[in-house]
């Protein structure tokens, strides 16, 4: 494993210099500002590194958004410690994987890629996300999944074990959200799926009429939406083994579905 | 329910002209014009008529006059054709007014009270044509003080300079997306912009997956908060990004594009499923405060790499020069502030005709609050909203921004009559409409050479202005208001404009 230390790209270049494969670099990020840091991620990944470890990650920002590369090269990056807002906003592919908890704008407008967080995430997650998927072991704060959208085969997954605050999958126009609610208490969250005019959210537990948006419809799973929360739950219990969870226990949990009573909630607005 | 609403223009065919060649039937879109074979002869409906003058201009034999309608209310100060009308409207319907194109209202037009200054005998005034002039204008972040060193005979700029965008002449073309215009409008709009020197604005719409290879290097993406498009090859393929946060047309509000409008090929490029609303949501739901803003700046810096400046775009409104002053300690390099008379392709009509300020007092207020706090260079300003020719160009200057945003001029180039009908989406013009059939009467290269020819004009005059006032380099103009005086305004207006009355 070759070490990153204090020079930018020093020893990538060193690496090269000696033909060795940069395949896993580590870095130790205490002390280190966001920008340098993302400079170090990127000079890795153009470098050609396939899997780099962050140590001590405390706050630094954007970690993940400057890895565009046309030829669309990906990396898996290991954050320890927490990482700062905006983790991972545009992701274009890479994978995260954070042991901890995570802070704002988790996978903001992100493309493509996967983010797992062991642990919390705060608010604003998801927004606008497209593409990818994310995983988070414990709950998450307000404003998630908002404006969540798909085209075609993109189709972006959140699949969080324990429960959202207020406006979850608000004007959310595509995608799948789970809940999983595994700590068994009834969701509190407020105003979820207001404006939602696509997507669909699945919730595992109760929850009150009056929490729901007025564009939303609750009703029981259908075959289908059995099989998608069957697939995600596999995925979700292989990401965090640790948790020990019986699947069959997960999915004997009452799910709802809730989804937009219409595409166009606005259409009928105007005097034309 | 019987609509108590008559007919807003009137239709005259002459008969002894017209050779029934049925032209006027094929270019309506709203089916005005129809033939009808028991009388032999044209016959419209002036409802359905939006006096887009279509069928007049393409008549071939000059038979068409569209015009108001000579009916009238009892005339009424208070109660005027337009309020009247609108009122019945919604009794009839129980919905929102919607419009198009910018505020007609008659607001005080500050550019036309508003003459510059020319040369007499001292400073003598300087021929455009003969000698070089300097119209080139470079846009994003200038450094506080730079350091330069002198080395065998050259000077080296020591200090690293962010990323600036650099326009042949002052004048770039706003946001207008794909989706809200037509792709045969967006792309003569690519075209001219990459002719001239200048930009396009893509708008929220994205920008097709083709167009970014050839038109990237001439395109500000942006970043608006239906966020539809968006991806880091969007982003990585611009020379700038522009963050929207408002529109003059529609200061605090959001926007949708109705499923109507949303083609197949709109849908690939906005990442969307076809034929469903694309809703922007009023607020960027992760813009709640300038702290966040700066945040969503900073990481759109991260995700084109720190090689692009970072626009941000607002709706002039009370108190907005304190607002972009926070834009700019958040990062932003350039500010663009969309005026009173910003156009829009669909907007509420209470919103577009009520709410906002005039560029021009936004230019000069935006451009003092800035210099005060020292803060100047640190963003470029793009005026929109409003801008009708070059001398709306040039005194915009001189009030303090550094270039212009023209939408509703670059469309009448290309055709539109500002009928107000882009909410509908059968824009006889091809302009405003995803129709396949009326788009296609926009031809990209007519269209873009009309563009480019407009720019061209626009820049001659600038230049031409610019000789008469003894000025060789337009950055010599920028927030020069010296040159600047007014014409019938009130005290409070000339103090907020920072300029001497005529005369003075």
């Amino acid at each position: 494993m070759a070490k990153a230390h204090s020079a930018k790209s020093q020893p990538v270049k060193a690496a090269q210099a000696y033909g060795e494969r940069i395949d896993t670099v580590e870095i130790d990020a205490t002390g280190i500002e966001t920008k340098e840091l993302n400079d170090r991620l990127r000079d890795l990944m153009q470098a050609g590194a396939v899997k780099v470890v962050l140590r001590n990650v405390c706050g630094q920002r954007y970690i993940g958004t400057r890895l565009y590369s046309p030829e669309r090269k990906k990396m898996d990056i290991e954050i320890f410690g927490t990482p700062g807002n905006d983790l991972a906003a545009f992701l274009f592919g890479h994978k995260i994987r954070v042991h901890g908890n995570a802070q704002d704008g988790v996978g903001n407008t992100m493309d493509a890629g996967e983010i797992v967080v062991e642990g919390r995430a705060g608010d604003v997650l998801g927004f606008s996300m497209r593409g990818g998927k994310i995983f988070v072991r414990d709950s998450v704060g307000y404003r998630t999944a908002l404006h969540m959208k798909e085209y075609e085969d993109k189709r972006p997954v959140l699949v969080i074990g324990g429960t959202s605050q207020d406006f979850l999958g608000e004007y959310m126009a595509g995608g799948i959200v789970i809940l999983l609610g595994l700590d068994n208490k009834p969701h509190k969250g407020n105003f979820l799926g207001t404006g939602m005019h696509g997507g669909v959210i699945y919730l595992r537990g109760s929850v009150d009429k009056t929490q729901v948006g007025s564009q939303v419809e609750i009703s029981p799973l259908d075959e289908m939406d059995k099989e998608i929360i069957d697939r995600y739950v596999s995925e979700f219990i292989e990401r965090f083994p640790d948790l020990k969870l019986n699947k069959e226990e997960v999915l004997k949990g009452d799910f709802i579905r809730l989804s937009p009573r219409s595409k166009r909630p606005y259409g009928k607005l105007y005097a034309y | 329910m019987k609509s108590f609403v008559f007919p807003e223009f009137q239709i005259i065919r002459d008969e002894e002209k017209c050779g029934q060649c049925r032209g006027c039937e094929r270019q309506c879109a709203f089916g005005t014009h129809r033939y009808d074979p028991v009388q032999d002869r044209l016959i419209s409906d002036e409802y359905k008529c939006a006096g887009c003058q279509r069928c007049v201009v393409f008549c071939p034999k000059d038979a068409i006059i569209v015009r108001p309608t000579p009916s009238f209310y009892r005339p009424n100060a208070s109660w005027s054709r337009e309020k009247l009308e609108d009122l019945k409207k919604q009794a009839e319907t129980g919905g929102v007014i919607l419009t198009g194109c910018g505020n007609d209202k008659p607001f005080r037009i500050y550019w036309d009270h508003i003459v510059l200054n020319a040369s007499q005998v001292t400073n003598p005034s300087i021929d455009p044509l003969r000698e070089p002039m300097e119209l080139r204008t470079f846009l994003g972040s200038k450094p506080d003080l730079i350091d330069m060193k002198a080395k065998n005979g050259d000077v080296e700029i020591e200090t690293k300079i962010g990323p600036n965008l650099m326009v042949e002449t002052p004048i770039l073309f706003s946001a207008m997306s794909y989706g809200a215009i037509s792709y045969n409008a967006f792309r003569s709009l690519a075209t001219a912009a990459c002719k001239s020197g200048t930009f396009f604005n893509t708008g929220e719409g994205g920008l097709p997956k083709e167009m970014r290879d050839e038109f990237g290097k001439c395109a500000i993406v942006q970043v608006a908060s239906g966020r539809f498009g968006i991806d880091a090859e969007y982003l990585n393929c611009a020379a700038a990004v522009e963050i929207k946060v408002g529109q003059g047309a529609k200061p605090g509000i959001g926007g949708h594009l109705p499923g109507e409008k949303v083609s197949p090929a709109v849908a690939a490029t906005r990442m969307i499923p076809a034929g469903t609303d694309a809703i922007s949501p009023a607020p960027h739901h992760d813009i709640y405060s300038i702290e966040d803003l700066s945040m969503l700046i900073y990481a759109l810096k991260e995700a084109t790499n720190y090689e692009k400046p970072i626009s941000v775009k607002i709706a002039a409104v009370h108190n907005f020069a304190a607002i972009a002053s926070g834009i700019v300690r958040a990062g932003a390099d350039i500010i663009a502030i969309d005026g009173l008379r910003g156009g829009t392709g669909a907007a509420p009509k209470v919103i577009r005709d009520n709410v906002g300020i005039p560029i021009e007092l936004a230019i000069s207020s935006l451009d003092q609050r800035l210099r005060n706090e020292g803060i100047r260079n640190r963003a470029s300003i793009i005026a929109a909203g409003g801008i009708r020719c070059s001398a709306d160009v040039i005194k915009a200057i001189a009030l303090g921004a550094d270039a212009v945003y023209i939408g509703s001029a670059a469309l009448i180039a290309m055709g539109c009559n500002l009928c107000q009908k882009c909410y509908t989406g059968k824009c006889n013009w091809g302009i405003c409409t995803q129709d396949p059939r009326l788009s296609g009467r926009l031809n990209i290269e007519i269209a873009s050479q009309r563009l480019s020819n407009l720019i061209h004009a626009w820049s001659h005059e600038i230049s031409e202005m610019l000789g008469g006032m003894g000025i060789n380099a337009l950055e010599s103009l920028r927030g020069n208001r010296d040159h600047l005086r007014g014409i019938g305004l009130y005290e409070w207006e000339l103090e907020v404009l920072g300029i001497k009355g005529a005369g003075e």
